[in-house]
């Protein structure tokens, strides 16, 4: 459904995405964890067309979509939500979660009432008439769920939903996650990408897992098997990490 | 739909006034007010709905005031005819204005500005060409009958400015009914989210300054055909422009009713210092400027605001 080849992103001097790929089958939950500022964040700023890659393509539902401005992309089927939420602060939860299932719904009655169901699925029932800045963290990171699924979107970029919740809000997001990605009510189901430092969510949800360091990907496969390669240690906790690690098991397991 | 009642009823009662009110000096406040209000409600469409702040509104109006009175000195055109011209004159100014500005992605103080700058431009031109008068301006004809959209009474001009200021209510409450309208306050309130959300920004904006420059432009006819003049200074000085900002921001920024309600303080307010403090040259601007900062301090959301705090609340949650 997605394929990105080859992507590299330059800022000035700094090379944030350095000729990562990736490939995301329709129906699946893939991961993408990577340690701070290796350039996950930039990664899907590439894809969803907010910033233009110096050099690769990208490839969505088999159409070449390198280049074209982000509503396009969104009006294709991508829809993404923000590390750092941002919510039409001046606008209750209805109304902002409206603006996303405008995309499909032209009446404003339908809209409303798509966004009030779409609500519901995340656990901003509770929540319509509130406005979007008197919202916890975990609302805000529901109304970005929220405001993207209401696209309607087949793929569904999640940058960090789960940062700042407590673990029992991690907890309660996890179901409504696999809810999105299994499809109900009639709902078909989203294909997830997701940018995660949870691991426990992680683990959990992703049928495949990418790792990025530096800007170049590192990694690829099952979540445990990523987990214990020493590349990946490594780049978390630096080099000569997993022999450490190895030595310290293996000399655990000798007493 | 209760919001479209209010409109109505609104529209009513000021189409009965004449009726009994048969005081010039009042009927000319309710002109005046209701002309300040479609000022308002042509700024608010951009900058109350769609958050970009223009400083020289003077433009669309100016143009407006110039195509109605230049068609019709220098071509003889009848005026209900000019009008729709004047209407396609302030729509096209505000495409180009904002294809200069929106496609380069000025916002904030650069875009006021530049709104600014273009105003005085123009003013300089209207100073500049024979065709607009010069710096002596243009006189249109008197000829007080419908057919010339001018009239013999006060009553024909108030029913004139109340089918436009109608006009302004209906597009402000279908910018709160529609689609459209819940774009062009997700434009306002974030652009990345918006285009993340499928909006496409540049197009939205693009339309925003267009009906609200024809909105303005409307004002500008209205201007030309009660007053039956236009000069430069009126057309494109910045005092216009002031005041078509004013009112939204006293009454409420995008809301339906702001324009209108801040136009009529801003009467109020006019008629008082006048009765104050004499016709002392600046006065009113001085007192314009004092309530601008106090109600930018602290009613950053007008009237309105006060007004809607109870529902506010309830929306707030901390009922
Ligand atoms: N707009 C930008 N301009 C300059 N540098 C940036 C920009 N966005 C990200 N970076 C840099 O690129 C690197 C990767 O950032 P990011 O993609 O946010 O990483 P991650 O999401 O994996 O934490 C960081 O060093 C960051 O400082
Ligand atoms: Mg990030």
């Amino acid at each position: 459904m997605l394929e990105a080849s080859g992507l590299t992103k330059t800022f000035d001097g700094l090379t944030a995405v350095e000729g990562a790929s990736l490939h995301v089958e329709r129906g699946t939950i893939v991961g993408l964890i990577g340690p701070n500022g290796a350039g996950k964040t930039t990664l899907f700023a590439l894809l969803s067309g907010f910033l233009g890659p110096d050099a690769g393509r990208v490839v969505f539902l088999g159409r070449d979509v390198t280049g074209l401005p982000p509503h396009l992309i969104c009006r294709l089927g991508m829809a993404r939500t923000f590390q750092i939420v941002q919510p039409f602060g001046a606008q209750t939860v209805r109304e902002n979660v409206a603006v996303g299932a405008h995309l499909r719904h032209r009446g404003r009655a339908e809209a409303l009432a798509h966004a009030e169901r779409i609500a519901h699925a995340v656990g901003l029932g509770a929540e319509l008439d509130k406005l979007a800045v008197n919202l916890t963290i975990a609302g805000r990171k529901r109304l970005e769920l929220a405001r993207a699924l209401a696209t309607g979107p087949a793929l569904l970029l999640l940058d960090e939903v789960l940062a700042g919740l407590n673990p029992q809000e991690i907890t309660e997001v996890i179901p409504v996650l696999r809810g999105i990605a299994a499809g109900r009510d009639g709902t078909p189901g989203v294909t997830v990408l997701m940018i995660e430092h949870v691991m426990q969510a992680v683990m959990n949800l992703a049928d495949r897992v990418y790792v990025l360091a530096n800007g170049r990907m590192i990694a690829e496969g099952a979540p445990a098997e990523v987990t214990s390669d020493p590349a990946v240690i490594e780049a978390y906790l630096g080099h000569g990490a997993a022999e450490r690690l190895r030595r310290a098991y293996g000399a655990a397991h000798a007493a | 739909m209760r919001g479209l009642a209010g409109i109505a009823a609104f529209a009513v009662a000021i189409a009965l006034m004449p009726a009994f009110v048969t005081s010039g000096y009042a009927l000319n406040a309710m002109i005046m007010t209701l002309y300040a209000a479609l000022l308002g409600q042509a700024w608010n469409v951009l900058g109350g709905f769609g958050g970009q702040f223009s400083f020289g509104h003077a433009l669309f109006f100016g143009t407006g005031a110039y195509t109605m009175a230049v068609l019709q000195v220098n071509f003889g055109w009848n005026a209900w005819a000019a009008l729709p011209a004047a209407l396609a004159a302030g729509g096209a100014i505000g495409a180009a204005i904002g294809a200069l500005t929106f496609r380069y992605g000025l916002r904030g103080s650069y875009f006021a500005l530049v709104t600014l700058a273009f105003a005085e431009v123009f003013r300089i031109l209207a100073n500049t060409f024979q065709f607009t008068g010069a710096g002596v301006g243009l006189m249109v004809p008197l000829s007080e009958r419908a057919a010339d959209m001018q009239f013999a009474t006060r009553a024909g001009y108030l029913y004139l400015i109340l089918a436009l200021v109608l006009v302004g209510f209906l597009v402000s409450w279908w910018l709160k009914h529609s689609r459209y309208g819940a774009w062009l306050q997700a434009v306002r309130d974030n652009e990345e989210s918006a285009a993340a959300l499928g909006v496409d920004v540049l197009r939205v904006k693009l339309q925003a300054i267009v009906v609200s420059g024809v909105l303005m432009a409307a004002g500008g006819a209205f201007y030309v055909q009660y007053l039956h003049y236009i000069d430069p200074h009126i057309a494109y000085g910045p005092a216009v422009s002031v005041e078509a900002l004013l009112a939204p921001i006293i009454g409420g920024m995008g809301t339906v009713w702001g324009p209108l309600l801040g136009a009529a303080l801003l009467h109020v307010l006019g008629e008082t210092t006048r009765n104050l403090m004499g016709d002392a040259p600046g006065i009113n601007l001085a007192v314009y400027g004092i309530v601008l900062v106090l109600m930018v301090s602290f009613l950053p959301r007008g009237v309105m605001g006060l007004l809607g705090t109870r529902r506010a609340a309830r929306a707030a949650g901390d009922a």
